[in-house]
């Protein structure tokens, strides 16, 4: 119980006492030290979980199972590298005069808002406060993504709103229909919405509803997912936010959507009995993995290089999950944790590497290696990981999807194949210039924190290498639960 | 006509009718509109007849929790909201027409096929419901996606957020008529967000005009190499 | 049939003919009322027409068979579709003939007939006038089908006498489908009979002019022919519009109480349907001829709304 309250009235506090101080030199390590007692509370939650099994808490309103505090300790591990990495980020932002102090406060209670949303989308049982949760972080991530306040933060912002916002009204609509049905089975006593008591009774749902419901809560939910053609706002939003927001935008927040689907599929699949919503996913998982292959070649900018590297990410995992079965689920688990430690580890990465270059533009940024070879080598080992070059994470778990696929969908192994052909040509190519060649790059006047870095690429490794049994035995019962 | 008669859910269920009818009409009415100024007004009696529907769904299925999500319909929808607006446009000084993408005409056209698909997406839905008001499951949808097309169609920062209002005005029509309203912290929770949402496009609004001049979006869209 | 039906028939007929002209001197007479002018008498348009009806015709020399064979092909349709709208009562002779749908064809054969004549003599006008006609009987035609699509699906039936039955005849209950195709129905109406804001009976100011350009060639007893035909035409939409909207009070009998019974209330709901014309008119300008396809395109709209409303709501 006081664990899940630590997990979710942590960042809410902190994010008061940053509103308030958020200005002074000492913000950014309040802002670390929430984030760290996050991770606390969230270890010792996910300890408790693997002891005892499934929880409720709060009159059932909250829900803890294996699969929500994986990603409930992931969200708070990565939200707590993200604030050592934003410490020293946002020092030099200030000083090069992008950053007013009040700007700088509303950034860092933002940024601790952000992450309170995101875990109380994740810990709820109550579809419908899941909704809320998942509105109010569009809401807080506008504002983060508009904090430069430049012409093209502010249309980034603007086209994320409206596009954001236009999606979530669809899911909002599909849990309309989700309680529609469910009433009729439950009553309207609020327990309704509760995902346990949905599921408990998911045979009875009426078939017709939930596969209407479904793709209303794909379109909507997938729209912050960035799943193609609903990603219009993702590489914008990320190369135009400050790039501690890209990091966790790309790490966390696709994730947190691509859970809410995940958790909506489990309904449906059901209610159903028939492969509907998998299909479904694996269309939206297939195209969302080949166009923004293509689109990879065409980017001068290289945050939304990584941007559209995120979209073809997300699709490979919904395609995972589409597949279904224990291997598939397991490998997009596997895919989600990688995925979003590489992506926040190369986001730093290329934080700095941009401020050194004062620009965002790869063909101004050159010969990183000379100028900061650490720096220059977390790009580098960051772009292969995410290429998924063996022996890291996200060659593990593409292996597995893929392998999957050739057994029981072999049509789609060739287009993944290509599509992941394709990528890797673009980005390594344009990922190689930026960290070889003659340098135009200046030094930064602090010292930059890539101890986020390295241990995001070290754990990615370590999980290409070796998974704990503890780590494995997670996923799979987390697999269980989906499907 | 008797006092039965009025208070019975036949008659109940013939003035949500009404109330779909004239919500639907709005939405057209709003997809048409070509000043800002009446556009407000258009949300405003939207959020009325909101509210209306939702006080008879609750005088006459006795649910204590519509009472409050009617009360809640009305300070938020007819009186907070346009007042925000409101003052805004004032403080911002845009009166002036709206420009749309595409010729009215065209809109409407397109609106009525959007009106055919709801119809028969929800035929099936509203098959299934047991509400007296289940008849205006597609008529919600179909303002749903009315308020999509609008938003789509509309240059200008501030229709554009009247459209999102609107879409969620509709969503709110969807969950009365279909459930008799969702719980009551949901409902709390989404008129928070809505809320928050327009304080932030307000302070939004001030700073994009500051940057380009205006508040017409196609300024904002500077070539981006894709 | 019986007797009465035929005599109710010929009732109508009658009453049509009679009270066309009068409606047409009421709706002056509310309208210089409300615009502060001293009024017409009543029967104005009587004494118009027997003037003309004295007066020697006057043809132009290139003027065809067609030209003076269109006024009594006019007169005709427009006697004929008022005698099939029903107003003192559903059982006519001509009930099997009236079919809403028929009835459409009807106005769209004088539509065709007088754009045809005033393009005959070959005058800019009259070219001019039958271009706008047939712009604007494109645009109303589809709106006015439309509604009475709504009405045949509310009673299940195109013929005009079972829409009436049904409609006057069910319990009292909100149509908001009726409500939308009554207003797209007043639109079309304003427009197919040359109204204000559409177009302005009573000036001949050759830039906004439709109905009046038309048939400024005709002099006589043909002009005085087609100014009836325009008055049965507005009786005709009148009726049309009480009987679809307002059918209370239309017996299904003819016996010779309730025809009276019915002739005294179909005298007064013209009275006021005349007096709200007349007060649309005053209140509103007229628009330019490029806003009427807007203008009409809303009533199409409104009408298909109607229709859709009526499928959701009550299928």
């Amino acid at each position: 119980m006081i664990e899940l309250a630590l997990v979710l009235g942590t960042p809410l506090v902190t994010a008061i006492i940053l509103a308030l101080v958020g200005h002074r030199r000492y913000a950014a390590e309040i802002n670390a030290a929430g984030s760290l007692l996050t991770l606390i509370s969230a270890a010792l939650l996910t300890s408790r979980i693997i002891a005892k099994g499934p929880m409720w808490f709060y009159e059932m309103q909250f829900f803890v199972d294996p699969l929500n505090v994986f990603l409930i300790a992931l969200t708070a591990l990565v939200g707590f590298t993200t604030s050592l990495f934003s410490r020293p980020y946002m020092r030099i932002e200030h000083d090069h005069g992008r950053l007013s102090s009040g700007r700088l406060r509303l950034y860092h209670s933002m940024f601790q808002m952000f992450m309170c949303t995101m875990l109380v989308a994740l810990s709820t049982n109550n579809l419908g406060i899941l909704w809320v949760a998942m509105e109010a972080a569009t809401l807080t991530t506008v504002l983060l993504v508009a904090l430069y306040r430049t012409p093209a933060s502010l249309e980034a912002a603007w086209k994320y709103f409206i596009l954001c916002g236009v999606g979530i009204a669809q899911a909002l609509f599909g849990t309309i229909l989700i309680y529609f049905a469910a009433e009729r089975i439950l009553g309207h006593e609020g327990n309704a919405l509760l995902w346990t008591h949905l599921n408990s009774l998911r045979m009875q749902l009426e078939p017709t509803t939930l596969s209407l419901a479904f793709v209303f809560l794909i379109v909507g939910y997938g729209t912050k997912t960035g799943l193609v053609p609903l990603h219009n706002w993702l590489p914008d939003a990320h190369a135009e936010g400050p790039t501690p927001v890209s990091a966790v935008l790309s790490g966390l927040l696709l994730n947190v959507a691509l859970y809410a689907i995940i958790r909506c599929k489990v309904l449906v699949d059901g209610a159903l009995g028939t492969r509907f919503a998998e299909n479904l996913m694996m269309a939206f998982g297939l195209l969302t993995v080949v166009v923004p292959a293509f689109y990879l070649s065409r980017q001068k900018d290289i945050k939304r290089l990584f941007g559209f590297s995120s979209i073809e990410h997300m699709g490979l995992i919904t395609f995972a999950f589409g597949m279904g079965g224990p291997v598939a689920s397991v490998a997009g688990l596997l895919h989600m944790t990688v995925h979003s430690l590489t992506k926040s580890a190369i986001f730093f990465a290329v934080g700095h590497a941009a401020q050194m270059a004062g620009t965002q533009v790869i063909d101004d940024i050159q010969g990183l290696l000379k100028r900061s070879p650490t720096i220059g080598w977390g790009l580098m080992l960051g772009t292969l990981a995410i290429l998924g070059m063996p022996p890291f994470g996200v060659f593990t778990s593409e292996f597995m999807i893929l392998t999957t696929a050739i057994k029981h969908h072999p049509w789609a192994t060739p287009i993944l194949l290509c599509a992941l052909g394709v990528a890797f040509a673009s980005m390594f190519h344009k990922v190689q210039g930026m960290v070889f060649g003659e340098p135009t790059v200046k030094p930064l006047a602090h010292n930059p924190a890539l101890v986020p870095v390295f241990l995001h690429l070290g754990l990615v490794l370590m999980l290409g290498l070796w998974i704990p049994p503890y780590l494995s035995d997670w996923f799979r019962q987390a697999a269980k639960f989906i499907g | 006509m008797t006092l039965a008669y009025l208070t019975s859910s036949a008659f109940a269920s013939q003035l949500i009718n009404l109330c779909a009818a004239i919500l639907l009409l709005l939405g057209f009415a709003m997809l048409a509109q070509r000043r800002v100024l009446s556009l407000i007004n258009l949300f405003m009696m939207q959020g009325l007849v909101l509210c209306t529907s939702t006080l008879i769904v609750a005088i006459t299925t006795h649910q204590p929790h519509l009472y409050w999500s009617a009360g809640l319909t009305f300070l938020l929808k007819v009186l907070a909201l346009p007042y925000i607006l409101h003052r805004l446009i004032r403080r911002l000084s845009v009166k002036w027409d709206i420009e749309t993408l595409l010729n009215i005409p065209t809109t409407m056209l397109i609106g009525i096929f959007l009106v055919i698909i709801a119809f028969n997406v929800a035929q099936p839905i509203s098959l299934l419901s047991g509400t007296i008001t289940r008849a205006t499951i597609g008529i919600a949808l179909a303002c749903v996606l009315l308020s999509f097309l609008m938003m789509i169609t509309r240059s200008k920062a501030v229709p554009q957020v009247i459209a999102f209002l609107a879409m969620e005005n509709a969503l709110f029509f969807a969950a009365t008529s279909a459930t008799y309203g969702m719980p009551m912290v949901v409902e709390l929770g989404i008129a928070l967000d809505v809320l928050v949402g327009m304080v932030i496009l307000a302070v939004f609004f001030f700073q994009i005009r500051e940057q380009f001049d205006s508040l017409d979006i196609r300024h904002m869209e500077k070539v981006h190499e894709e | 049939m019986n007797a009465y039906a035929i005599l109710a028939q010929l009732l109508e007929l009658a009453t049509a003919l009679v009270m066309a002209p009068i409606l047409v001197g009421w709706v002056n007479q509310c309208r210089a009322w409300m615009q502060n002018r001293s009024a017409p008498p009543l029967l104005q348009t009587y004494y118009t027409l027997n003037k003309l009806f004295h007066k020697e015709v006057l043809l132009a020399h290139n003027a065809s068979s067609l030209f003076h064979s269109a006024p009594y092909i006019i007169f005709s349709c427009m006697a004929l579709a008022a005698a099939i709208v029903p107003t003192l009562s559903t059982d006519l002779i001509f009930s099997p003939a009236a079919d809403a749908i028929a009835l459409v064809g009807l106005f769209a054969l004088a539509r065709v007939f007088i754009a045809l004549a005033g393009m005959d003599v070959g005058t800019a006008f009259g070219t001019l006038g039958a271009r706008r006609e047939m712009l604007i009987g494109f645009l109303a035609e589809p709106a006015l089908l439309m509604v009475f699509f709504t009405a045949s699906l509310i009673s299940q039936s195109t013929s005009l006498s079972t829409i009436v039955e049904t409609l006057a005849h069910k319990e009292i209950a909100i149509y908001p489908s009726l409500a939308f195709a009554g207003v797209a129905f007043t639109m079309v109406s304003l427009a197919e009979n040359a109204r204000v804001p559409v177009d302005n009976p009573t000036t001949h100011l050759e830039l906004t002019m439709i109905h009046e350009a038309m048939i400024l060639e005709y002099s006589g007893r043909h002009l005085a022919l087609i100014e009836w035909a325009a008055a049965l035409k507005l009786f005709a939409y009148s009726c049309l519009g009480i009987a679809l909207f307002f059918p209370f009070g239309i017996p299904e009998a003819s016996d010779p109480l309730s025809l009276t019974l019915a002739a005294i209330i179909l005298v007064v709901k013209l009275a006021i349907g005349g007096f709200l014309l007349a007060l649309i008119e005053t209140l509103s300008a007229k628009m330019r001829i490029f806003r009427a396809p807007e203008f009409l395109g809303t009533a199409f709209l409104l009408a298909v709304l109607a229709m859709l409303v009526h499928l959701l709501l009550r299928a």
